[in-house]
């Protein structure tokens, strides 16, 4: 059941970016940035973790949930450490995502070259 | 070819722009909106099969989105270094942008395309085209709302 959901809200959320590159002329970059920003206000709004108990990995794989991981850490660290946890909190949350996509994506572009076009 | 064109030359050109009007595709943008939900949709599933596993084997279900993460950006660099994740890329739209997938894809599409200016500034800066402006705004955003949760609790 749990796919389910994961397919049907995570499916919501590309739509809804679908239909913006569409009507508008935003590139692929301003959405990610729209979407991230977006995830992280609602998630401060405690919006965010009801589409997540719904959705699962359909709302936290989208980038929409990085924003959120970003928001809920930066208020949990708050909570336990005042005012520096507003600093450190969001980046030590998304820290594996972010490390990953560095190291991952660094390695991959060394290793393989783009597919000449014909 | 030119006569008529003297002759006619704003009925023509008023045909013409008929004519491209006719023939240019309009967006189909309810087919790309499905093709979106459908690829959007398995590869969250994806992420949920992950995120289910971690779960499975005692990982904290707060803490299991991260293990999760890491795997999908993992299969969004190596899709995209084979060349598969632009396949996809071509009818997903966004369905292939917006998941996490999509941004390991975007850090390693522009790095790949300028190694040639070399591995500092070629591949250093390039690999965050994209992921820069993302990570900017969303720590930004995540540190004023720290700030703003910070206030509200004093």
């Amino acid at each position: 059941m749990d796919y389910l959901y994961a397919f049907l809200v995570g499916g919501a959320i590309c739509v809804i970016a679908q239909i913006l590159m569409d009507t508008t002329k935003l590139t692929s970059g301003r959405i990610l940035v729209i979407y991230v920003t977006a995830g992280a206000i609602l998630s401060a709004l405690g919006i965010y973790q009801k589409i997540v108990d719904i959705g699962g990995a359909g709302a936290t794989i989208p980038l929409t949930g990085f924003g959120h991981s970003l928001a809920q850490g930066a208020i949990k660290a708050v909570k336990r450490d005042g005012i520096l946890g507003a600093f450190t909190g969001g980046l030590t949350a998304a820290a594996g995502g972010i490390g990953a996509a560095i190291m991952f994506g660094y390695l991959m572009a060394i290793i393989f070259n783009p597919k000449t076009k014909p | 070819m030119i006569l008529v064109l003297r002759n006619n030359d704003i009925n023509l050109q008023k045909d013409y722009q008929k004519i491209v009007k006719q023939s240019t595709p309009r967006p189909t943008i309810f087919k790309n909106c499905i093709l979106a939900f459908i690829t959007g949709g398995l590869i969250c599933d994806v992420g949920q099969f992950f995120l289910n596993y971690f779960k499975s084997l005692g990982i904290d279900p707060i803490q299991a989105g991260t293990p999760t993460s890491i795997v999908m950006v993992f299969i969004g660099a190596f899709l995209t270094g084979i060349g598969v994740y632009d396949l996809i890329g071509k009818y997903a739209g966004a369905g292939s942008i917006v998941p996490i997938t999509g941004f390991a894809n975007s850090i390693v599409a522009p790095a790949m395309e300028f190694k040639r200016e070399g591995y500092v500034f070629g591949v250093g800066a390039r690999m965050f085209t994209i992921a820069g402006p993302v990570i900017v705004y969303g720590v930004t955003s995540s540190i004023i709302i720290g700030l703003i949760y910070y206030l509200l609790r004093l």
